[in-house]
């Protein structure tokens, strides 16, 4: 059990630089997920932090050592890969006794390990088979137990779930949040499956194109998304974006699409007819007519039985996606309402959360 | 995943295989049963009067303290060869896969001493080794070591030995490369991450994955060293000093067309068929039995 300290880690592939300088630091025994989309450099991260990359800039550190120059070996970690990397020419048993084997543990001792791990993930009967005859499943938790029976000062998983069928991937997430609650190891978690971060992470890192755009607990990032893309990445159905100004002195947002809105929690600074991007999430659209409500002339409609999903146009153009209880209309128009506590702003350019002055 | 064709016509799949069974019989069967019948038979020294002696030649051969001896070199010579041409491959394959997991230019170069034709291999080992001409041969002799392959039996299997070796590495060198690529990195990374440095993680790892290969190649290089490497000891050193390089096929060789004795020479060819059937037996057998990870 220890922390771990990413500070300004850089890393480029020849001329490339996938990283641009990312910070992070894990408390002890927290679970931190890292998601994003493919490509965004999760992998690379995660990998700099096993030792299997050696960053261009910047330090690791585990439990207060610095440990930016040592090789994998050193570091007293464990990794769940995506393909569970398992060697395909020993038993399971010796798949999970390899790094003790090697750190030199007596035979008797070994063997109380991986006995005590396959108890606790289900799979003592499979102690004396080879990788190629299990399933995906069994393969993934022979991975999991590989990790345990080490018993590292750090967890890291490379998105070990994405092999495995939707009901097994769920059983599977809730099945590793209970073990590292109960092991109480400190974990990195590589997905880029919102779901999957939502629930797993204790805090989540969500990275854009080698930054990490926000690091906040999963109710802060839905909450209080630090920008355009996390707004639009957490949340399903995602977020709509609407184009606006900044009017009245910076108290409300005329909005292209007709009404200006007045905005709940205050005046945003800036000056006036700032071009901003606001955001509203499908659930918090309400359908009824009043003063403000805008006309969404519907061309889709997802019955999801105990609620609907409708895409629809508002008069200007702009896409809105609408998410009601119950079956909702078929077709037609629908009168929509905005309310003003539920909207999220942010600067057009760039994307930037813009939050009210001294708030 | 078998895939299968059906042919509509009965007659076509025999036509399309007519030409290499064709050849298959008149290149290889006819010769290998003329080999077996001659096995049989001797003739006298004016090749006149041919006699059938039913297992005399074979009786002859292994009484005779030569053949035994002849067996005895081709021991060394084949553990040499294939040992040497392995090792040397699979350390060039480590260190070329570290260094370019991938990249494929260098291979040619590499796979050059493959194609090289015997004698040209052998003359360019004599340029290396030979006591008075040679490079290596002349600093040997220079810093006082007496090296000359022509007078010193050892020596010259040692000779024989590094140049057949040295024809063989690239191909091993191929096949090692590709068995090293197709190892998934995960399970390299994942042993790196279990605690095993590089030396541990190629014997625990790597060599046991690579085993399919090893062993495909073991085979392969055995057969090569004992019948493909005719050419290199012939424009090296005719098996000499004193039959000293001598090996099967190289004695099979020298009594059929040296000493004309076809009888004898034939059932040596015999007993080289049999050693033939046996490595291709076994490498069948275990080609079958073994995992392929
Ligand atoms: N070894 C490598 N050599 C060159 N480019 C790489 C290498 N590893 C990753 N990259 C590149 O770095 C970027 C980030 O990759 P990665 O961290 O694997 O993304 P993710 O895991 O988020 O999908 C990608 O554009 C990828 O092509
Ligand atoms: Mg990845």
């Amino acid at each position: 059990m220890a922390t771990l300290e990413l500070s300004a880690i850089r890393k480029s592939f020849g001329p490339v630089e996938v990283l641009h300088g990312v910070d992070l630091a894990v408390a002890d025994g927290e679970m931190i997920v890292i998601v994003g989309a493919s490509g965004c450099g999760k992998s690379t991260l995660l990998r700099i932090a096993a030792g299997l990359e050696i960053p261009s800039q910047g330090r690791v550190r585990i439990a207060g050592r610095d440990v930016t120059a040592l090789e994998p070996a050193d570091r007293d970690i464990a990794m769940v890969f995506q393909n569970y990397a398992l060697y395909p020419h020993m038993s399971v048993a010796q798949n999970m006794g390899y790094g003790l084997k090697i750190r030199g543990l007596p035979r008797a001792e070994i063997d109380r390990r991986v006995r005590e791990a396959a108890a606790l993930l289900g799979i003592e009967a499979l102690l004396d088979r080879r990788p190629r005859q299990l399933s995906g499943g069994q393969r993934q938790r022979v991975a999991m137990g590989r990790a345990i029976v080490r018993e590292p000062k750090l967890f890291l998983f490379d998105e070990p779930l994405s092999n495995l069928d939707a009901k097994l991937r769920v059983q599977m997430r809730a099945e590793i949040r209970r073990l590292q609650r109960r092991l109480g190891v400190t974990s990195l978690f590589v997905t880029h499956d919102q779901v999957e971060a939502m629930t797993l992470g204790d805090r989540l890192v969500v990275m854009h194109q080698g930054h990490a755009a926000q690091v906040a607990t999963p109710m802060e990032i839905w909450a209080k998304p630090a920008d355009t893309y996390v707004a639009g990445f957490i949340g399903s159905p995602a977020m709509n974006f609407l184009k606006g100004r900044l009017t009245e002195g910076g108290r409300a947002v005329a909005l292209e699409a007709g009404p200006t809105i007045r905005f709940a929690d205050g005046p945003r600074p800036g000056p006036e007819g700032l071009p901003l991007t606001i955001g509203i999430r499908p659930e918090h659209v309400r359908a009824e007519a009043g003063g403000l409500a805008l006309t969404l002339t519907l061309d889709l409609v997802e019955p999801l039985g105990s609620e609907a999903v409708l895409h629809g146009r508002l008069p200007n153009g702009e896409a809105l996606v609408v998410k009601l209880a119950g079956p909702g209309p078929r077709d037609g128009t629908l009168p929509v309402a905005l309310p003003a506590e539920a909207l999220h702003v942010f600067v057009a350019e760039g994307g930037r959360r813009l939050d009210p002055a001294g708030g | 995943m078998d895939r299968k064709v059906v042919f509509k016509q009965r007659l076509l799949p025999y036509l399309l295989l007519a030409p290499q069974l064709l050849i298959t019989i008149v290149f290889f069967f006819w010769p290998a049963g003329q080999a077996v019948w001659f096995a049989f038979l001797r003739q006298d020294a004016f090749g006149i009067r041919t006699t059938f002696v039913g297992f005399e030649n074979f009786a002859e051969l292994l009484a005779d303290p030569l053949y035994l001896e002849t067996i005895r070199n081709t021991a060394v010579f084949c553990i040499g060869v294939t040992a040497i041409a392995l090792s040397v491959a699979l350390l060039l394959a480590v260190l070329a896969d570290r260094q370019i997991r991938g990249a494929g230019g260098y291979r040619i170069l590499l796979i050059w001493p493959y194609a090289i034709a015997p004698a040209v291999a052998a003359v360019l080992w004599i340029f290396l080794f030979h006591p008075q001409i040679g490079l290596i041969g002349r600093a040997l002799n220079g810093a006082g070591i007496a090296w000359d392959y022509k007078l010193n039996g050892d020596q010259a299997m040692l000779m024989v030995i590094l140049a057949s070796a040295w024809k063989q590495v690239s191909y091993n060198f191929i096949f090692f490369l590709a068995g090293l690529q197709s190892i998934p990195k995960s399970v390299l990374e994942a042993a790196a991450i279990d605690g095993a440095r590089s030396v541990r993680r190629f014997w625990t790892i790597t060599f046991p994955l690579l085993s399919p290969t090893t062993f495909f190649l073991l085979v392969v290089n055995l057969v090569y060293a004992f019948f493909d490497t005719f050419g290199v000891i012939d424009a090296l050193t005719k098996g000499g000093p004193a039959k000293a390089t001598e090996t099967l096929i190289y004695r099979a060789y020298v009594d059929g067309r040296v000493n004309l004795d076809l009888g004898m020479s034939s059932a040596q060819s015999v007993v080289l068929m049999l050693v033939v059937i046996l490595l291709t037996a076994i490498q069948f057998r275990f080609i079958e039995r073994r995992v392929h990870y």
